[in-house]
């Protein structure tokens, strides 16, 4: 700026001129910078226990770490972990529990929400019974439905109101065929707040003249949900059905309190329970990513059907 | 309110009125049952002896109520300690997330810097990421960060650093701003405000709402969190809740691990029961116009 002053007249436009530009970039350097001061911490953050990792994670599952020494192997952790028995075991208990909890925990909800929306009393005292189990800490709820629910015994809650109905008793945990019903139970009992609420705030969107036109036409309660109520939620469901597949594909909580991991002649192991045993009970790290990344493009194939899918009916 | 699958009329008139009042009252009793029936199962449960739980068939309500199961599940568990830790880990995350993840969705939404854009899109990809698939690679930085080689085990920064790596608030938060018009921003601009400022007086006290939105999802996030904790805080001293109660459960009586259950999942269900209209409002706003 100093040098300002000594300029002679002629050139003085030009040099003014270009300080302007000067000062328009310096500005927009500073307003970058302080926009960047802001983002930092969560840069930083994302940086390091989320991008960071999922490279790490796949570079990892073509290494081998042995006496703080680490090489690659190519394939090895993949050929070691798809041979390992408990792989195949893994996948089909893990493919039964999201079936299982799709045809109980996806239906259930929806039906739930269209009853709520038909009543007009009472509404908060249910939606909020709904949610409750939601907000209980899931180790809390399993340990309930260890011990007390799935007691195989008739002192056990539902022994006793089965046997109370003359039903016949179950073995709940305790019976290999049982296990996997069993979890998705809990499991939708504990989770399917969230799903509700959520139909019940898509259900209020759908124009009332809708049902009405339909009434008129002659279409019966469940020719209107058919025609009406599921085509209008029809994103919702797909979308709720797309992440209710990529939550159960990673069922852990419930195999590891409901079935001490494995369970009745392994029953319950599900892929994620097997990624924890590889990497913190066996010692194998580096399998556990290698599983970790099979499961990885498990959920994305899923991710791409859905995708294809949504897009062909728009 | 507008019409709905039924219409009003049906539901006013003779049978409908009936079948109504039927449904409706059998709803609300199926549902008690259902979803207070295992709590209240649960409570009256730990204050029955080990022998009355085992009794066939089991009695509804203790024939002799004793509080044992739950001054021992208090002290055995060190369940003050544990409820302390949690209590401090949620804390720290609520701090943590407010300010970094408002930060950073402020500058998204208004600072605008370049590639912003790309960032923003960066963070809504982890959201595709499924948990399970990053466990181990984070396990393996918490335990030896990059560069500094500093581990996190058994340090809350190990909860708290990746809690603030939260797509889903960034995006919530980052909508809430947008619809802040830019007017305002402008204004506060001309005044001479920084950015620093204009957040801190105009665009916090106006987004109160999703703040609060933010805090309880936090709370609730850390107070049922199970796996993350139980991998990076293992000691005894540093444990939370459920891994406490978790790794006690072996050797502990059945009605005493389920009595501790319950004093974990007092606070959450207080929290529901004083911010239910806040959660549940936060859930759906998040959810559905994404």
């Amino acid at each position: 700026m100093a040098t300002m002053t000594s300029v002679p007249e002629t050139k003085r436009t030009p040099r003014v001129y270009a300080v302007k530009v000067q000062t328009r970039r310096g500005r927009k350097l500073r307003d970058n910078l302080t926009g960047y001061a802001f983002l930092i911490g969560a840069i930083f953050c994302f940086a390091l226990f989320s991008w960071f990792p999922m490279i790490r994670g796949i570079v990892m599952s073509f290494q081998h770490t042995k006496r703080g020494v680490t090489s690659w192997v190519g394939f090895d952790n993949y050929t070691r972990i798809v041979q390992d028995p408990s792989f195949w075991t893994a996948w089909k208990n893990t493919f039964y529990f999201t079936v299982l909890a799709l045809i109980l925990g996806y239906l259930v909800p929806f039906v739930v929400a269209i009853l709520l929306n038909e009543l007009r009393h009472g509404k908060g005292y249910l939606r909020i019974l709904v949610y409750l189990p939601v907000m209980l800490p899931p180790a809390s709820a399993l340990f309930l439905f260890k011990y007390y629910a799935y007691d195989p015994s008739d002192a056990g809650l539902f022994n006793a109101i089965l046997k109370f109905l003359h039903l016949p008793t179950s073995e709940w945990m305790q019976s290999p065929t049982m296990t996997m019903p069993a979890m998705v139970l809990a499991s939708t009992w504990m989770n399917m707040g969230g799903a509700v609420l959520i139909y019940l705030a898509s259900l209020q969107n759908i124009p009332g003249e809708l049902y009405e036109a339909a009434e008129l036409d002659g279409a019966g309660i469940f020719r209107r949900i058919w025609n009406v109520t599921i085509p209008q939620t029809r994103l919702i469901l797909a979308l709720l059905a797309m992440l209710q597949i990529v939550a159960t594909m990673q069922v852990f909580i419930e195999p590891l309190i409901l079935a001490n991991g494995a369970g009745t002649q392994d029953s319950a192991t599900s892929v994620a329970y097997l990624i924890y045993q590889h990497g913190f009970f066996q010692n194998d790290l580096n399998g556990a990513a290698a599983l970790g990344v099979i499961m990885l493009l498990v959920l994305a194939a899923f991710s791409a059907v859905y995708v294809r899918l949504t897009t062909k009916q728009d | 309110m507008s019409r709905t699958l039924i219409s009003q009329a049906q539901l006013r008139r003779g049978r409908g009125r009936f079948l109504y009042w039927t449904i409706l009252t059998a709803v609300i009793v199926v549902f008690t049952l259902v979803f207070i029936g295992p709590l209240y199962w649960m409570v009256t449960g730990a204050l029955k002896s080990g022998q009355e739980i085992a009794q066939t068939p089991p009695t509804i309500w203790p024939k002799d109520p004793q509080t044992q199961n739950y001054t021992d599940a208090w002290n055995n568990l060190n369940l003050a300690k544990l409820m302390f830790n949690t209590f401090y880990y949620a804390a720290g995350a609520v701090v943590f997330q407010l300010i970094f993840d408002t930060a950073a969705a402020y500058a998204l939404s208004k600072l605008r810097p370049m590639f912003g854009n790309v960032i923003l899109g960066a963070m809504l990809a982890t959201l595709m990421i499924p948990a399970m698939v990053l466990i181990v690679p984070q396990y393996v930085t918490a335990i030896d960060l990059p560069l500094v080689h500093v581990s996190l085990i058994d340090s809350p920064w190990a909860l708290w650093l990746p809690l603030v790596a939260n797509a889903f608030n960034i995006f919530l938060l980052k909508r809430f701003f947008d619809s802040i018009p830019e007017d305002l921003i402008a204004a506060a601009q001309v005044d001479g405000a920084s950015p620093l400022r204009t957040l801190w007086s105009i665009i916090l006290p106006m987004s109160r709402p999703i703040l609060g939105v933010v805090s309880i999802f936090a709370v609730t996030y850390v107070w049922k969190d199970f796996l993350w904790p139980k991998l990076v805080m293992p000691s005894p001293e540093t444990r939370t809740l459920s891994v406490g109660i978790y790794a006690f459960s072996g050797g502990t009586p059945m009605n005493v691990v389920v009595a501790a259950s319950v004093i974990a999942a007092i606070p959450t269900v207080i929290i529901f029961l004083i911010f239910q209209r806040n959660i549940m409002a936060g859930l759906t706003t998040g959810s559905l116009k994404g």
